[in-house]
């Protein structure tokens, strides 16, 4: 067998394993937070009859280990259940059949939004960064890699609430440029849907364009010391196309790791990012299902994330191997 | 215009078609047209159609506000007047009720509303399976006939001169009969806006349909838009940066910025929302009448009206009747901060000292934990010592509340006192946040039960000032203050003088009430 495919076989099982240890963990911290469903939904509502009634409805009065099982079977068929949320609901109203959306139906849409977001993000950020990286490697210890450096880092330091924050003052406030309300919606034209989340994207593009960047200069100043690169110089190349056609190439793997890492992150890690907008993203309806101890949702959301993250670093892993021969071609 | 007290229109219904014709002239400089966008907190993916699962703005606001219409509806200045009714009228004993509806109405499918309309829409709410929080009012009929097309007659389990008033809550919409699936669905109504496009937890739009019963008096945008957002700073950035023209609930920490935008005007209401350190009036030490007294002298109320609202609300005197409320006994003597006083009720109690724990938490309210603690510092001087136990936001209502003896709460008030009082302070009930009952005062429970059939409005002023004077001086609640309703307006939207007080937003009714300026 290929090798390529060898490891990518043996990474998606391990994958699984993973998810289904994500899963156990998940649903233990869930049940661990104080509280449950019934309490949260019913607030200053709940009376000790009306919480048993929830529980009795939604099953959560069964032992921990059996609701757990029962996940455990649906999932593996591909059924992710309903949220509690939908289900007490539609014990509210009497009457069982009727509108009830399954989890997948619920997140489906707002996943599409975050992965929409992830994107214009990554568009922006990527090629940003990377030039960014190998401007300062090129020009390194300048006064613009100085300033480059300090200005990433000092984004990367930011909490995303305060970058979002200023950006809204400065492009939203003072200089109504963009919309601070990304609330996009099915029926919205595509150029309308990059206006309005431009101001999210660029948020996000200064949380992580900082370590991408950085990581780019770094491998290629790391390479610059090698043979090859001063058999380059004495050729009397010109120091761009040293570093762009000749050092890069060989930089590429711990860069592509770096990018995989931060995308990961871009679909992970925009809870605060879609709160502040009002993005209708999968972050902010994980939030909202934590808050009232909706486990079906928290644990679809939550192995979408650790989904994200095991294949965007398969993803990168396949990618450094493709990128350089030696792997490529082990002997 | 004659002024007709919500009482009045009680016994005389008749009059409430005159009023409903006769229009508010403030609204005559109100125009038609232009576009309504409105940032709401109080979204939920969970939404729908379904009024038995409202509870909070977006959707009252999106349902009751603009969608679908009740029987009657209570004005900003806090009069009764019809909606689908035109008129009612109670039997001498308040427990038989016959309403007459409104003619040529259509609900947005072009079916049209009648009798049959109201008996099927209030039925939902007893259902079989049915949590409705509206199930208590349509329990307590034990009848609902049709008497012709546009007349229905409810005989009530006992009398309740406030029926009318309570037909006006905001579950009991009205929906086509035979067609409630259909209407949760799609959202069919007979209110001034049809729904153009609902995403649960996103946003609610809605046109103004061609004609309506009301028009002239209300309904003057062509479009509405409400757009959910829960985040507070979210709110007022969309606002300012002029995304939308009206937000609910501002930070009130972040008023002054507003303020201070000549775009933007802050819209602040006297309400009922309330916020309350309730005791176990059956748990030792608050079984003596003497230690509840010390403690509603040990508070400094306006110092707390100062620092945790920052001045947006007025001081209580631990009743839960408030200013929207018809009763209200504003000029009853106020108890204040009094640690001289506080000595004398502990040194009546057999004590010279006393040492209690309050429980507290940011889910009772924002700032509880806060208030705890000027509570700590202003009862030292009259020799109590609280100890604030701060408790976690999680559970709170189901493992502190209604158990431990002293806690923070709050309460969003009601329209009417018997709801208030029946719900809180009647014995028995399960929100009895002092376990407050006949062994406390027998009186005050069989006032409660009296004024709730008694229609004489004089009789009733009477009655309800009594109980408010009674849980001011005995009860088990600590009350020191009401929390305003501060919410902020475009100047792009206008609204009339009065602006409702029993919900935020003008009562919820925005996009009936306001127009483009």
């Amino acid at each position: 067998m290929n090798p390529v495919i060898k490891i990518i076989l043996q990474r998606l099982a391990l994958g699984l394993l993973t998810l289904f240890i994500v899963s156990i963990v998940i649903f233990a911290a869930v049940n661990m937070l104080p509280g449950d469903f019934a309490e949260a939904i019913l607030g200053q509502g709940a009376t000790p009859e009306a919480v048993a009634a929830i529980r009795r409805d939604l099953g959560l009065d069964q032992d921990p280990v059996t609701r757990y099982l029962q996940w455990l079977a649906g999932a593996l068929q591909g059924d992710l259940g309903n949220s509690f949320a939908q289900a007490n609901f539609a014990s509210f109203v009497g009457d069982d059949s009727g509108v009830r959306t399954t989890v997948a139906q619920q997140i489906a849409p707002r996943f599409a939004n975050t992965m929409f977001l992830a994107g214009v993000t990554a568009a922006i950020a990527v090629p940003f960064a990377v030039t960014l990286g190998v401007l300062a490697a090129l020009y390194r210890n300048s006064v613009f890699d100085k300033v480059a450096n300090i200005s990433t880092l000092t984004s990367i330091s930011s909490p995303e609430f305060f970058l979002a924050y200023v950006l809204i003052l400065f492009l939203a406030v003072l200089n109504p440029l963009l919309p601070s309300l990304s609330n996009i919606y099915a029926d919205m034209g595509f150029a309308e849907r990059l206006q309005k989340t431009l101001l999210p994207a660029l948020t996000l593009t200064l949380v992580v364009t900082a370590h991408m960047m950085r990581m780019t200069r770094a491998a290629i100043i790391n390479l610059l010391a090698s043979p090859y690169i001063e058999m380059a110089r004495l050729k009397g190349i010109k120091p761009m196309r040293v570093i762009v056609h000749h050092a890069l190439p060989n930089a590429l793997a711990p860069i592509i790791n770096v990018i995989a890492l931060n995308l990961a992150y871009l679909i992970t890690g925009v809870v605060v990012v879609e709160v502040v907008f009002v993005y209708p993203g999968i972050g902010q309806l994980f939030v909202d299902s934590v808050k009232i101890r909706d486990i079906p949702v928290v644990q679809a959301c939550c192995l979408i994330f650790a989904a994200a993250y095991i294949l965007l670093n398969l993803t990168a892993d396949i990618l450094s191997i493709l990128s350089n021969p030696r792997l490529r071609h082990p002997k | 215009m004659t002024r007709i007290s919500r009482r009045g229109l009680l016994t005389t219904g008749a009059a409430a078609g005159v009023l409903a014709a006769s229009g508010l002239p403030l609204r005559a400089q109100a125009k038609r047209g232009g576009r309504l966008r409105a940032a709401l907190s109080g979204a939920n993916t969970s939404d729908s159609w379904d009024a038995r699962t409202h509870s909070d703005l977006f959707m009252i606001a999106s349902a009751q506000g603009s969608v679908f219409d009740n029987l009657t509806e209570v004005g900003a200045d806090g009069t009764l007047k019809g909606e689908l009714a035109t008129s009612w009228e109670a039997s001498p004993d308040a427990k038989t009720w016959t309403f007459n509806l409104r003619q040529g109405v259509t609900f947005h499918n072009g079916k049209a509303f009648g009798a049959d309309d109201v008996i099927a829409s209030l039925q939902m709410h007893v259902a079989e399976g049915a949590k409705s929080a509206a199930k208590p009012i349509i329990e307590s009929i034990v009848e609902m006939k049709k008497i012709t097309d546009h007349q229905v007659q409810f005989t009530l389990e006992a009398g309740n001169a406030d029926f009318p008033y309570l037909l006006s809550d905001y579950h009991l919409l009205m929906y086509p009969a035979g067609q409630i699936e259909e209407a949760i669905a799609k959202g069919i109504g007979t209110g001034l806006y049809k729904v153009q496009s609902f995403e649960p937890g996103v946003r609610m739009v809605a046109t103004r349909v061609d004609s309506h019963y009301k028009d002239g008096d209300a309904g003057f945008f062509d479009e509405i838009e409400y757009i959910a957002v829960n985040d507070n700073t979210a709110r007022m950035n969309a606002l300012l940066t002029g995304q939308v023209d009206a937000i609910n609930r501002i930070d009130l920490k972040t008023e002054a910025l507003l303020k201070a935008n000549p775009m933007v005007r802050i819209q602040e209401v006297s309400c009922n929302q309330q916020y309350t350190f309730p005791m176990l009036t059956n748990v030792a030490p608050f079984d003596d009448v003497n230690v509840r007294r010390a403690l509603k002298f040990a508070i400094n109320r306006q110092e707390m009206v100062d620092k945790i609202l920052l001045g947006h609300g007025r001081v209580g005197n631990d009743t839960p009747i408030g200013p929207a409320n018809q009763y209200f006994a504003a000029d009853m003597e106020q108890n204040s901060y009094d640690p001289d006083k506080a000595k004398f009720y502990l040194k009546e109690a057999g004590l010279s000292s006393l040492d209690i724990d309050l429980s507290a938490s940011s889910a009772a309210f924002e700032g509880a934990v806060d208030a705890a603690q000027l509570y700590q510092a202003s009862a030292k001087s009259a020799g109590i010592n609280i100890n604030v136990v701060q408790e976690p936001a999680d559970g709170y209502w189901s493992n502190v509340w209604l158990k431990k003896p002293f806690c923070a709460c709050y309460w969003s008030g009601r329209a009417t006192e018997d709801w208030m009082f029946s719900s809180a302070y009647e014995e028995g009930v399960p929100w009895n946040d002092t376990q407050w009952g006949r062994e406390d005062s027998e009186r005050f429970q069989d006032l409660l039960v009296e004024a709730r059939a008694e229609l004489d409005p004089a009789k009733r002023r009477e009655m309800y000032t009594e109980m408010q004077q009674i849980l001011r001086t005995d009860g088990g609640v600590v009350l020191p203050m009401f929390a305003n309703y501060v919410q902020a307006v475009s100047n792009k939207i206008a609204n009339p003088e009065k602006v409702g007080n029993l919900w935020q937003m003008d009562n919820a009714r925005m996009a009936e009430r306001w127009w483009t300026a």
